[in-house]
């Protein structure tokens, strides 16, 4: 009795049993297709909440001036931020993909009787990508604006709502505290998020606000100064590395020793990385827990349908004993059958949740993401548990003595 | 050929202890063809398994051809089933959904018999028991009778020295049955085959050369039978009633 004879009498005994064989695969299949479809529909949600988290800006940084009591007794000053600090720390540091010096003041805003009090923001080209801002229509402010000093304005979809009551705002003239500018575009709502919001804010170029409209206030001895700088970091690595970077850049052109407390605020958006954190975990732990119920619940299927089909075969078991069959004999027509039943129901299982992931993703809910280890984890699970409830009972089975195996009902 | 000593072979079921066999002293000679009869209960089926190596006795000796069996391994005691034991059972047992050659050739198999020699053994023996012309048949394709007769082929197509039946017409009605004792006459006689035949139709022990009688595990009574029937006699007519 060779490996082949026991494979040829294996096989013969799936072919003859084909509904029994059908069955015990289709439990496999369905064991390893939900593991595979429910984990890439987690998967892709993960993938989703994460790229929406990092489109918040994750990597942002933001440089602002704080307050600081320099002297005791002397009270709090701050130190301006100058747009020289800007060009410096553009010049000096490295990982960083985007740089936006803002300065921002308040100013009446009208068009027509429709005024209010809005925060003005003069911004240059880089302010888009690096807060993360998109057009929906027209175009953003250019550098071309900003040489020309041009009169020109982007509205925050919240802004043109308020302005506008759903005119179309492109190329009408509104007046900020009394100076004519034409708005040119207006960006996609970017939702609320717990700072402020984002959709309520008024763009100008910096260089015509310097000129006409923020005053003397901008300037500090007789420099121009910043609101803020914004730096978007090359990934969320970098973050701190780049911060570290911005800090020497200032102390170093503040004339600041290391003992002195920075007068500046260089945070990374931590509010939105910690948030990134705690969905990714939330999610992480949902996931783990989808995917352990999946396995068991496919598991309990196979190894069900994995007893009974052995557990009705004891007597057949006896009788190829009875007939002279060695126990070895008949545990390897076991293993090489649940092998079988395993390998084929187990790919079959991974076609089938990965095309029901592929209908997931065209139905537009959620875009899935099928990944290797997946499908190597729920397609080992499902042979190891095939495996061991197919092997065991037969291992019981052709222990016993033929005649009790015979005698089983 | 067969020889027991003091065998005993006692179950627990649950609680109680049941002794199926209780110090049988029984000898079987090469070429013999012997009924056991007895009530049901009385160990006639147990004595049959432990004959055919199934099951081994709880204490006491089985020579088989001068070999003790209740030494071997399980391996070895495969062997001894494949080569020397043919067994016929009351259920018929056979492969369902497997055609009537591949359940024959099912003992060949196992004792490593090749391609066409096994093929070849198993038609032979189909065609020694009649069924030539049903070789390839399911057995939901063939009647009771026929499904015995493959067992019966099955049993013998490895030319065991021994063929064990236990109660071979115990599902099968009287005039098939009476074929099926025909059937193992006619191997006796023309294969010199020994055959244990177990059954608690007397009619059909009358065509045996030996009736061995069993109750509560013992050996009542071991007679020769005087004038053996032949095979297609008519059954007597009170024999017919009860």
């Amino acid at each position: 009795m060779n490996i082949f004879e026991s494979i040829r009498i294996s096989f013969r005994a799936l072919a003859a049993n084909k509904l029994r064989s059908g069955l015990t695969m289709l439990g496999i299949i369905i064991g390893v297709a939900a593991v595979v479809a429910l984990m890439s529909i987690g998967r892709g949600a993960t993938r989703s909440v994460t790229s929406r988290v990092e489109g918040l800006g994750s990597n942002l940084i933001s440089v602002s001036s704080a307050r600081v009591v320099r002297q005791a007794g002397v009270g709090a000053q701050s130190t301006a931020l100058y747009l020289s600090d800007y060009q410096a720390i553009a010049q000096d540091t490295n990982n960083v993909v985007g740089i936006s010096p803002t300065y921002e003041t308040s100013a009446q805003v009208a068009y027509g009787a429709n005024q209010s009090q809005f925060s003005i923001t003069g911004v240059t080209p880089e302010f888009a990508s690096v807060q993360a801002y998109t057009i929906a229509q027209g175009r953003f402010i250019t550098n071309g604006d900003n040489a020309a000093e041009s009169r020109v304005v982007v509205l925050g979809s919240q802004a043109a709502t308020d302005l506008f009551s759903g005119l179309n705002p492109l190329g009408r003239d509104i007046t900020i505290n009394g100076i004519n500018f034409t708005v040119v575009g207006v960006l996609v709502s970017k939702g609320t998020t717990s700072f402020f919001s984002s959709d309520e804010i008024i763009l100008i170029p910096i260089e015509t606000g310097y000129s006409r409209l923020f005053g003397g206030r901008a300037l500090v001895n007789g420099q121009r100064t910043l609101s803020s700088i914004s730096l978007s970091a090359a990934n969320s690595n970098v973050v701190n590395d780049v911060i570290s970077q911005v800090e020497y850049i200032l102390r170093r052109d503040h004339k600041l020793t290391l003992t002195e407390t920075l007068p500046f605020s260089v945070s990374s958006q931590s509010q939105a990385l910690s948030t990134l954190t705690s969905i990714t975990t939330t999610l992480t732990i949902f996931l783990g827990a989808i995917a352990g119920i999946s396995l068991f619940v496919g598991g309990i299927g196979i190894m069900n349908i994995m007893l009974v089909s052995v557990r009705e075969r004891t007597r057949e078991i006896g009788l190829r004993k009875a007939v002279g069959a060695r126990r070895s004999v008949i545990l390897m027509q076991f293993m090489v059958e649940t092998i079988t039943l395993s390998l084929v129901g187990g790919i079959l299982g991974i076609l089938l949740g990965a095309a029901i992931a592929g209908v997931v993703t065209l139905t537009g809910l959620i875009t899935t993401y099928v990944s290797l280890d997946v499908i190597l984890y729920s397609f080992f699970f499902a042979a190891l548990v095939g495996l061991f409830f197919g092997i065991y009972p037969a291992f019981q089975a052709a222990s016993l003595r033929p005649i009790e195996a015979l005698r089983y009902e | 050929m067969i020889e027991l000593e003091n065998v005993t072979k006692i179950y627990k079921l649950g609680q109680s202890v049941v002794h199926a066999l209780d110090g049988i002293n029984l000898q079987i000679q090469a070429g013999e063809i012997a009924a056991v009869m007895g009530p049901s209960g009385s160990g006639k089926s147990t004595l049959m398994a432990i004959l055919g190596c199934l099951d081994v006795p709880t204490s006491g000796v089985y020579l088989l051809e001068g070999q003790p069996v209740e030494n071997l391994s399980d391996n070895q005691l495969a062997q001894v089933r494949s080569r020397k034991v043919g067994f016929v059972f009351q259920q018929f047992n056979l492969l369902p959904r497997t055609n009537a050659l591949e359940n024959v050739m099912l003992p060949l198999l196992y004792d490593g018999v090749h391609g066409k020699a096994r093929i070849e053994k198993a038609k032979a023996a189909l065609e020694t028991v009649g069924l030539a012309d049903r070789i390839h048949h399911h057995p939901n394709q063939l009647s009771g009778g026929e499904q015995q007769r493959v067992a019966i082929a099955r049993a013998l197509v490895n030319n065991p020295t021994i063929l064990l039946a236990d109660e071979p017409t115990g599902n099968l009605d009287t005039k098939t049955g009476d074929e099926i004792i025909g059937l193992f006459q006619k191997l006796h006689e023309e294969h010199g085959q020994t055959v244990v035949y177990v059954t608690h139709d007397a009619f059909i022990a009358r065509h045996t050369q030996r009736i061995i009688r069993l109750v509560d595990g013992k050996i009542i009574s071991d007679e020769p039978v005087a004038h053996p029937l032949v095979a297609g006699t008519p059954r007597p007519e009170d024999d017919l009633k009860s």
